[in-house]
């Protein structure tokens, strides 16, 4: 086992490598660099931010160098954001998202299997058809609509009420976070409600659960604890790359809700070719990501020994 | 059943984990104007990038450091010059003299000095600060050098006489040099405590010293900001307004708004305007909208460099006679706070007595299809050209660059038969492209430094760097020279009204219109002060009434 989560994060450190060298490369081929403005500059001025900023050097310096500093847990300072380090900017917007993220895992993993598991006992009939349309229209619908549809409902809300229901903006305590962790983790939800759905149904014509039946034993029984727990496998493989995607931050939701996180500095970085950042959230990402998908091989283990036996091989 | 339950007491504890270490501190407020506290809430459209303010080249950092800070001169009120750190100012060809009130202290107490000045200017022509702006210096006398690494730093043109005296030595008489006074590169900042910031100098509350009316209390970067009044302000009973507090940062204009209309911020558009779709809103929903000069004048740029159909002076006459600014203005753009472009010099400079553009009237451009034709018939006998290539329109896809491009599009096609390329880039793609002359037209545009017409008018010197098209006459280079070698108001306005005609008459650059923001306010705020250049919308003498 032990062997297996070495050999695992081996490869994991060579991926990380590999998305920090393309990512480096493909950000310098972009024509402009941060330090382009409206306003021209004199080549002398330029010559000093340039020295500055250490872009003066050849890029295969500026490369090593920056493979160097990001070893020591260093990705430097911020192009935009000039007084800030890449580091900071990570420390301080990440457990906001994380936050948010987390609390919409959890809404859209308890959402997911209580319908995917009411869907396929109500197989064809009336809740599984209801809830396969509201499915469709989750995955379907792009959450800016939703995020600002569901704004422009609280915004009513507290309007005709005369006071403030629920906050429209901001971040602060819990009333702040519901709204926008439930759009933020509604296409997840339906996502794994689809899963759940056709894993149950795969479930309930397997022979183990015949077995099971031809034994006498209760439907609730059958259904908790054997059905649920086979069922919930493949949820359990899409939730580690979810917690990734989904805790690191969502662009729309937080610029919508003004939420200071970490998903607007992936868009607005590149935007701005801020470098530092645009490295800095991408290795941060990646590792996190290939992080969570070795951590969910592993609890894949603990849930289904077959799994284990294998990697003991 | 056990499975889900351990995944459910993992969530959870991670759930209460991360909620414990993301306390946020709230300070928000319950509305957006409280006539108790003197309090007003904003939104900002994203966190001040940079607030060493010798540094600073941004909107955002500019707002918030004219609250902040203070120089020798500020705008009142009125948006008049008027004494600040200086109590009075003397200007004489190349040399200015400030006298600095002995009652100016910064927030920890210590006065301010003629030295604070020396050393913070100083500080932004220092190579090695790498200070973007540092060229709105360079009318100072050695401050180029210096900048260039070719002076050292002491040889730079300004002298504390004794604490109180400011003497200041220019290259050239420069006629708006007491305007930029009131701009924050010429700000103080006192030596001991920039240099111990440790590179630092702005970084956070802690790394900033203050000398204006406000001070920043609290600084949660990328999520809210609160400013309070400065105790040690010398003018401080002037000020009403206790603090400014700043909750909301985003980018997304709907969702500011949307806070706005839920009472939760004081005024909203007064940083980047309210967007066409929210002013279809907001109209319908009957609120009262303000609207007021940016004061950026937004231009169509030919390219001049050889090698360009545009370098072409009678092709570039032939577009002139058949554009309107006015149909683009009121029919296409349908923003009717817009003032539709005449002249390269907008409608609220000021002259020597009166505006510039009603002592100097632009000379009107007939709309005439047949002489426009001529103009091309002859460009194109000129160029030895069978047919005209199609001309790229280079733009980027934010703000009015799409409209814009594709109305020049369609009627060029139809009253001339030209086509047009539209070269959509993202915004640092289209600089990028704009600095090596990559087009034939580009839609630009350019905000006043400092409240004169030369901040337009130096704009095409064939030196300028920021003359994008790379216009080169020596008739208009020469002009420019007169106006930086005096500060006789009656020769510079002249020379500048000449400029007006020579871009006319060489058609330089086509004028598209005059940019206004559109905002809204709460009815119980007032004496908000907009400016057309630095740290606008200014609340330094903002009052607030009680419930009408």
């Amino acid at each position: 086992m032990l062997v297996y989560i070495l050999k695992r994060l081996g490869t994991g450190v060579i991926t990380i490598w590999f998305i920090a060298t393309a990512t480096f490369t493909g950000m310098h081929m972009v024509p402009g660099d941060p330090l382009t403005t409206e306003r021209g500059m004199t080549d002398n001025i330029r010559e000093n931010l340039e020295r500055q900023y250490g872009l003066d050097k050849p890029v295969i310096e500026q490369y090593f160098l920056y493979m160097g500093n990001m070893l020591q847990g260093d990705f430097g300072l911020s192009f935009t954001e000039e007084n800030r380090r890449v580091n900071d900017i990570i420390r301080e917007s990440f457990p906001v998202s994380a936050t948010l993220g987390v609390l919409s895992l959890f809404f859209a993993t308890m959402g997911g299997i209580l319908w995917g598991a009411l869907t396929a006992i109500y197989r064809n009939r009336l809740p599984d058809i209801i809830i396969m349309f509201l499915v469709v229209l989750g995955i379907s619908v792009p959450s800016f609509v939703l995020a600002g549809l569901s704004q422009f409902l609280i915004l009513n809300l507290n309007q005709t009420m005369g006071r403030s229901i629920l906050p429209v903006a901001g971040w602060g305590g819990f009333e702040y976070m519901l709204i926008p962790s439930l759009v933020l983790g509604l296409s997840t939800m339906a996502y794994l409600t689809r899963l759940m759905r056709s894993s149950m149904l795969e479930i309930a014509n397997s022979d183990f659960i015949r077995t099971a039946k031809s034994k006498g034993l209760s439907t609730q029984r059958i259904f908790i604890s054997h059905q649920l727990r086979n069922a919930i496998l493949p949820v359990i493989t899409v939730l580690g790359p979810s917690i990734a995607i989904i805790t690191t931050g969502s662009f729309v939701v937080e610029i919508v809700f003004a939420i200071p996180g970490l998903g607007r500095y992936f868009v607005q970085a590149v935007a701005q070719l801020d470098y530092t950042v645009i490295m800095g959230t991408t290795v941060f990402f990646g590792s996190f990501l290939v992080l969570m998908v070795i951590l969910v091989d592993i609890i894949y283990g603990f849930i289904d020994p077959r799994i284990r036996v294998q990697a003991a091989k | 059943m056990l499975m889900t339950n351990r995944i459910l007491v993992f969530l959870a504890s991670t759930l209460l984990f991360l909620l414990s270490f993301s306390a946020y501190p709230q300070v928000t407020e319950v509305s957006g104007v409280n006539p108790e506290t003197k309090t007003i809430q904003l939104a900002l459209d994203q966190e001040p990038p940079q607030l060493d303010y010798m540094k600073a080249t941004d909107a955002v950092s500019f707002f918030i450091t004219e609250h902040l800070q203070e120089g020798l001169i500020r705008k009142n009120a009125r948006n008049q010059l008027s004494p600040a750190v200086a109590l009075r100012w003397e200007m004489t060809g190349t040399s200015v003299t400030f006298w600095l009130r002995e009652n100016a202290r910064w927030s920890d107490g210590e006065i301010i000095t003629a030295h604070d000045f020396v050393y913070a200017w100083r500080r932004v022509v220092n190579p090695a600060t790498a200070s973007q702006y540092v060229s709105i210096m360079y009318s100072i006398k050695n401050a180029e050098a210096i900048n260039n690494g070719q002076a050292p730093l002491e040889s730079l043109g300004v002298r504390a006489l004794d604490d109180f005296t400011l003497q200041v030595e220019l290259e050239s008489p420069t006629g708006y040099f007491l305007e930029l006074m009131a701009f924050l590169l010429f700000y103080p900042a006192r030596e001991d405590f920039t240099e111990a910031q440790d590179g630092r100098f702005g970084a956070d509350v802690e790394n900033m010293l203050f000398s204006g009316p406000f001070i920043l209390t609290e600084w949660v970067h990328g999520a809210s900001l609160r400013m309070e009044k400065n105790p040690m302000y010398w003018n401080k009973d002037s000020i009403e307004i206790n603090a400014i507090n700043i909750p909301y940062i985003t980018q997304d204009g709907a969702a500011r708004f949307n806070v706005y209309k839920d009472g939760k911020t004081a005024l909203e558009g007064g940083l980047v305007g309210l967007t066409a779709e929210e002013l279809e809103g907001a109209l319908n929903e009957r609120y009262r909208l303000r609207s007021v000069s940016d004061g950026s004048v937004f231009y169509l740029g030919f390219n001049h460099s050889d090698g360009h159909i545009t370098a072409n002076k009678n092709f570039r006459k032939a577009i002139q006679a058949t554009f309107d600014s006015v149909e683009l203005v009121n029919k296409v753009l349908g923003i009717a706070s817009y003032v539709p472009g005449k002249s390269l010099f907008p409608i609220y400079m000021n002259g020597v007595e009166n505006k510039f553009r009603q002592e100097y009237i632009v000379p009107e451009v007939e709309l005439n299809l047949e002489r426009a034709r001529e103009y091309l018939e002859l460009a194109r006998q000129e160029l030895g050209l069978e047919t005209f290539p199609p001309i790229s329109f280079l733009i980027d896809e934010g703000s009015t660059g799409p409209i814009v491009s594709q109305y020049f599009q369609s009627f060029l096609k139809q009253n001339l038969g030209l086509d047009i390329l539209i070269d959509v880039q993202t915004f640092k793609l289209r600089l990028q492209k704009t600095d090596v002359g990559d087009f034939d037209l580009v839609l630009a545009g350019w905000s006043p430094d400092y409240e004169d017409p030369f901040t337009f008018g130096e704009l095409f010197a064939s030196w300028n760097v920021n003359n994008d098209g790379f216009y080169k006459s020596d008739e208009y280079d020469s002009l420019v020279r007169l106006v930086q070698s005096t500060s006789n108001q009656q020769i510079r306005m002249d020379a500048m009204g000449e400029m007006q005609d020579l871009i006319i008459e060489d058609v330089v650059i086509l004028p598209l219109y005059e940019r206004y923001i559109t905002y809204v306010q709460d009815p119980r705020l007032s004496g908000v002060l907009f400016t057309v250049t630095g740290g606008s919308p200014i609340f330094t003498y903002a009052r607030i009434q009680e419930e009408q």
